[in-house]
């Protein structure tokens, strides 16, 4: 017989390991459960797993889905480590998205290379704002930080809708519930000429090594490690963990609400009601595959952005709902949180049954 | 107004009220057993699309309902099986069950968006509810009359039976009843299944009563207002009525609203009233408890044994 | 004294060549004891002898790898604490197994096998409470009682199935003197009935006083059995222990009064609620080279102090609390450390030691502040590991290295390392609670000797311990912490221990009359 046996350390190799577990079980299944519902499953699941990644011509589009999700996940790993579970990144989101388009559409007969710093700026502070009100909550009067960062996700939303369908409209749009084109000087440049890629890519990737550093190297990022795991050692080893609450809590705010902004001035060009696209719901499978580690969280928001290119190909190649993308990742989720036991127990031979 | 605009009125407050009231009692449950399940809108979902494919696919309601108690359940236990079973962190697993109960149903519902089924009826034939007045009592279906009963039997069971007491030490201290030897994690594993089945059968009121339609994300968030009706409730199963009809208010609120064409509120700021309403009330609900102890079960959201 | 239990029939209890091992761990083997009905059996050894396993294996909560076990001459599979109380076997554990928001009655009925009703339950309780002469109202939320109270819950909620072996698990370090002797005479009776006592400790005096007969335990395996009433007590501490204790290596000429380091002036602190314990007026001073020690019985403010001390919790006033004279009340507890008050609290996993980190993370947790681990807030990653390595070395902690994680260390190990941690920035005032709690003898007396030597450096220390055999070997002066006020210090020399019973349990009015009565 097996039985369970505890580590006497977590298992440094299953760390590292156990996302590729739950990737490969994910897989699995995934073509078990097409196949029996009456999909092609090998072909179902080499669409999204693999097409994606063995043709060139889709990689430009996987940096731009995953950067959004590099930057989201990067805040919200910063707050799960702290025991902060903003979930309502995709309202940050939107809102940084929103207060970035405020600024180009104030700013939209000038132009200056100054225009998309400030649209930035507004975008951090847009996302940053809409989690204050949870942090404030939070740390005034112990109101989860779980429940009202979701729902400020749909005043967000409905927000938008309220925009793009009344105030903002393009008065040249044919009534449709949409704000302008931005302008060139409203629009993030390719990295370079011809290239899809926009320099939100490179950006995220630098945000994520500075996230590294600030987490594993500074006082900060250990005050940020130890509020979340012995609040009572943080207190006693003099740190303020409302402090830490606001900061992590800002951060992901803002980091979410820069990546709101880079999307609007990046592929979307504008706001529409199709914006919100979930990024900030995704970003936290992003942050768990990652092991809420800025270098994992990276390769995470990679294999995620694997999933939404592929589910299109599979789209048209296996004719597979959208929705399917969206189980998949979910999937994921559940086996990673699975395989995660094998960090901590292990599977041992039972010599002689009790 | 007349009374029967009032009655009106009040039948869509009740049947906007029941689906939380459902959730939310089920969660209950499974929080007093010190279980968080986060994933309340995912298995919501699970038992709305559940319930209308077998709605859909054999004409009976009732088996509809039947077949989203069920799901629900399903998707607790994968939840049970995760935090329980393996230890898994449960906010972050509830999480998971959510974003699985938005993908699943999306993907199951995908064939049926757009279709109509035969709405659940009233209970009671339509001569007993002739008078406006009568509608009150006898108009409602019979989801209405299920929750308001559970919501007693629920109330009797954690105050005078046994097992309702066994299940309330679980949630209060998990070491305690293990070291007199109770079965923690198989309590914990039933109120679990409870809450599941539970929040399926009030995401399937949402397909098979409110909108007798099929369409994604049916719930909206509900499931989430049920978990801040919980809290608001301060744990107790009569003051979750409360909150339940309140919310209802709030909802027919806006339903009313719009239908009246009410041109100086926009719709959208409309349709945030319900999310915003319940931050306001977790907020209220801190201010109140600063002065009172505390209500939650103290072994709420921490795992067993302890890791 | 009792009547002599009957030779004849069989054992109540006996167990055969009982073995159980964990990973890494021998807990027990091969061991054999047998309990006479009516019979005060003691089971004695020092923390980590095996004393806790064996018992979980009688009650069911753990099996054992291998041996028998037979009750009352039948030999029997206890799978389970329910089968064992169905045997007839009760249990009062150390760390009481009770729900603190729920009443003394839900209590008792939670841990009866059958249900009965609240009145006919309610009934029983008080003629059980009646006979034994014990004050408790069935009525009150557990949080609200003393510890001797909750205890009593334990030991009804025993009774009221009418047991045929009550096993009390270290049933008196939590309770003073007189409620001790209260349980004694409780234990008596219960034994007088016919029913056996398998009494778990490690404290001598009380297991002459109690018990007719005593297996004595040490790594794992019964050294020996004897009758404690005619044993020596000497000789049962070199048998549980194995080997002879060294003194305390203490500079002569001690209790020399230097100038006040440490004071405290009536200082004030609402206790967290929902159970927390205020602190009231509580004022004393700790001088240089000094120890002052703290006692009580759990659960009187004793953490509530250290917070208040740590800078974890703060004073109202700035001046409440002075170090070298400095008002420090306001300060946190980074700037405390900084000003040189360094605190230890009881709690080592999660509180004075993050279990997740490795050692050397966890230096940078408190040493941060007086050592130039982290200026300009960048870690500085060769300086915190030498630092945590030189600890390692300097208070032989049994470990790997400074990567290993705090949580893998045994209890002993990681509290000298945090003590080496925290001793290692010579503080001018050291305050630690329950400095050798679950740590084996040889630890302890290295962690005691520590303390004598940073003291003789002319730090003031502040040991808040319940063990009063470790305070009346430490201190200088001694004070007790009584529902959140703190007796006057009195010299240790001369202290006799009726009069500190007697303080513990709130009788101390000198303190009343010392105490104004400002709001």
């Amino acid at each position: 017989m097996f039985e369970w046996r505890r580590r006497r350390e977590p298992s440094k190799a299953m760390l590292y390991l156990s996302p590729l577990i739950a990737i490969g079980l994910t897989m699995l299944t995934g073509m078990l459960v097409f196949g029996a519902i009456g999909y092609d499953g090998l072909r179902a699941v080499t669409a999204i797993f693999v097409t994606p990644l063995i043709e060139p011509q889709r990689w430009a589009d996987l940096g731009v889905k995953a950067a959004p999700l590099i930057m989201i996940a990067l805040g919200l790993a910063i707050g799960f480590r702290a025991n902060v579970w903003n979930i309502g990144a995709e309202g940050q989101y939107v809102m940084g998205a929103i207060a970035g388009t405020g600024v180009a559409l104030l700013t939209h007969d000038m132009t200056g290379w100054w225009i998309l710093p400030a649209m930035a700026l507004a975008g951090i502070a847009g996302g940053a704002a809409w989690a204050a009100l949870p942090a404030l909550l939070k740390v005034r009067l112990q109101v989860s930080e779980i429940l009202t960062s979701l729902m400020l996700t749909y005043v967000a939303v409905q927000f938008l809708y309220y925009l793009v369908r009344g105030p903002w409209k393009d008065p040249d749009g044919f009534n449709f519930p949409q704000t302008k084109m931005f302008s060139t000087s409203q629009t993030l440049p390719a990295v370079a000429e011809g290239s899809l890629v926009h320099v939100g890519v490179p950006l995220a990737v630098v945000l994520a090594l500075v996230a590294w550093f600030v987490l594993s190297k500074t006082v900060a990022g250990y005050a940020v490690r130890v509020v979340g795991r012995a609040p009572a050692a943080a207190r006693h080893g003099g740190f303020d963990a409302n402090r830490v609450t606001w900061s992590v809590l800002l951060a992901g705010g803002g980091l979410a609400g820069l990546a709101g902004l880079l999307e609007a001035a990046g592929p979307f060009g504008q706001l529409t009601p199709q914006f919100p696209v979930g990024y900030g719901f995704t970003a936290i499978i992003v942050a768990f595959l990652g092991r809420l580690s800025p270098v994992g969280i990276v390769f995470a928001a990679l294999v995620l952005a694997v999933t939404y290119v592929g589910g299109e190909i599979a789209q048209s190649t296996v004719r597979l709902p959208s929705a399917a993308t969206g189980m998949f990742q979910a999937l994921l989720l559940f086996f990673l949180l699975a395989t995660d036991v094998l960090v901590r127990w292990r599977l041992a031979f039972r010599a002689r049954p009790a | 107004m007349t009374a029967a605009i009032l009655v009106s009125i009040f039948m869509t407050l009740a049947a906007a009220a029941t689906p939380i009231l459902l959730a939310a009692l089920g969660e209950l449950v499974t929080e007093k057993a010190g279980v968080l399940n986060l994933g309340v809108e995912g298995m919501m979902l699970c038992g709305a699309v559940a319930g209308f494919a077998v709605a859909y696919s054999t004409g009976s309601v009732a088996l509809g309902l039947i077949a989203a108690t069920l799901a629900g359940v399903a998707a607790a236990m994968i939840f049970a099986l995760l935090t329980l079973g393996l230890g898994s962190n449960q906010v972050a697993t509830g999480l998971a069950l959510t974003i699985f109960g938005i993908g699943a149903s999306s993907l199951i519902g995908a064939g049926f968006v757009g279709r109509t089924i035969t709405r659940l009826g009233p209970l009671f034939p339509a001569d007993y509810a002739a008078h406006p007045w009568l509608r009150l009592v006898f108009g409602h279906d019979a989801i209405v009359y299920l929750s308001l009963a559970l919501v007693l039997a629920v109330s009797l069971f954690l105050r005078r039976t046994r097992a309702g007491l066994i299940l309330r030490a679980v949630g209060e201290n998990a070491d305690s009843a293990h070291a007199i030897g109770y079965r923690v994690l198989a309590i914990r594993t039933a109120a679990t299944a409870f809450g599941g089945a539970l929040a399926g059968l009030g995401g399937a009121y949402f397909s098979l009563a409110l909108t007798p339609m099929w369409a994604d994300r049916l719930t909206a968030g509900r499931g989430w207002i049920a978990l801040a009706l919980v809290v608001f409730a301060a744990w107790k199963p009569g003051r979750l009525l409360i909150g339940a009809y309140l919310f209802g208010a709030v909802a027919t609120f806006e339903l009313q609203a719009k239908a009246a064409g009410w041109s100086f509120i926009a719709p959208e700021v409309l349709a945030m009233t319900p999310y915003l309403a319940t931050i306001v009330v977790l907020t209220m609900m801190s201010l109140g408890r600063r002065t009172g102890g505390r209500d939650a079960p103290a072994c709420l959201g921490k795992p067993f044994p302890a890791s | 004294m009792t009547q002599p239990p009957d030779q004849t029939a069989p054992s109540r209890l006996a167990l055969a060549h009982v073995s159980k091992s964990f990973p890494g761990v021998k807990a027990n083997q091969d061991i054999s004891l047998s309990v006479r009905p009516g019979e005060i059996h003691a089971l004695l050894g020092e923390n980590g002898a095996g004393k806790s396993t064996l018992v979980k294996i009688i009650y069911g909560v753990q099996r054992a790898d291998e041996g028998g076990i037979s009750f009352d001459g039948r030999p029997v599979e206890i799978a389970s604490p329910k089968a064992a109380r169905k045997l007839g076997i009760g249990m009062v554990f150390q760390h009481f197994s009770l729900f603190d928001g729920m009443t003394v009655l839900e209590n008792i009925a939670l841990g009866l096998d059958e249900t009965v009703p609240a009145e006919e339950l309610k009934a029983r309780i008080r003629a059980i409470l009646d006979s034994y002469s014990l004050p408790l109202d069935p009525d009150r939320e557990v949080h609200t009682l003393s510890v001797g109270e909750r205890q009593r819950i334990e030991i009804v909620r025993c009774l009221l199935q009418k047991p045929k072996l009550l096993i009390m698990d270290e049933p008196t370090s939590v309770l003073t003197p007189q409620e001790v002797e209260r349980l004694f005479e409780t234990l008596r009776q219960i034994a007088r009935e016919g029913c056996s006592i398998l009494y778990i400790s490690h404290k001598l005096h009380e297991i002459k006083a109690l018990c007719e007969a005593a297996t004595i335990l040490r790594g794992g395996k019964v050294v020996a059995t004897c009758d404690p009433r005619i044993e020596t007590t000497r000789r049962m501490a070199e048998l549980m222990i194995g080997a002879e204790l060294k003194h305390l290596q203490r500079p002569s000429g001690g209790g020399k009064a230097g100038a006040a380091r440490l004071s405290v002036d009536k200082l004030d602190m609402p206790g967290e609620p929902p159970f927390g314990t205020s602190l009231k007026g509580v004022s004393f001073s700790a001088q240089a080279g000094e120890i002052l020690g703290i006692a009580g019985v759990a659960g009187n403010g004793q953490a509530e102090l250290l917070m208040a001390l740590s800078g974890e919790h703060l004073a109202g006033q700035p001046d409440a609390i002075r170090l070298d004279g400095r008002p420090i009340g306001l300060a946190n507890a980074g700037a405390r450390r900084a000003a040189g008050l360094a605190c230890v609290p009881e709690e080592r996993n999660g509180h004075a030691a993050v279990p997740e980190f490795t050692l050397a993370e966890n230096v940078v947790l408190t040493a941060r502040h007086r050592l130039p681990l982290a200026p300009s807030g960048l870690i500085r990653q060769g300086p915190v590991e030498a630092y945590a390595k030189d600890v390692i070395a300097r208070f032989d902690v049994r470990i790997t290295g400074p990567g290993a994680l705090a949580g893998s260390l045994s209890g002993g190990n990681l509290q000298k390392f945090i003590m080496g941690r925290e001793i290692g920035q010579k503080p001018d005032v050291l305050v630690v609670a329950q400095p050798t709690w679950g740590v084996d003898a040889g630890a302890a007396a290295a962690i005691r000797q520590a303390l004598v030597d940073l003291a003789a450096q002319g730090s003031a220390i502040v040991v808040i311990s319940q063990d009063l055999d470790e305070l009346l070997e430490l201190s200088d002066r001694l004070c007790v912490i009584n529902e959140g006020r703190l007796s006057q210090a009195r010299p240790v020399a001369g202290l006799k221990l009726e009069e500190i019973g007697l303080m513990m349990g709130g009788v101390h009015g000198e303190s009343h009359v010392a105490e104004p009565a400002h709001v």
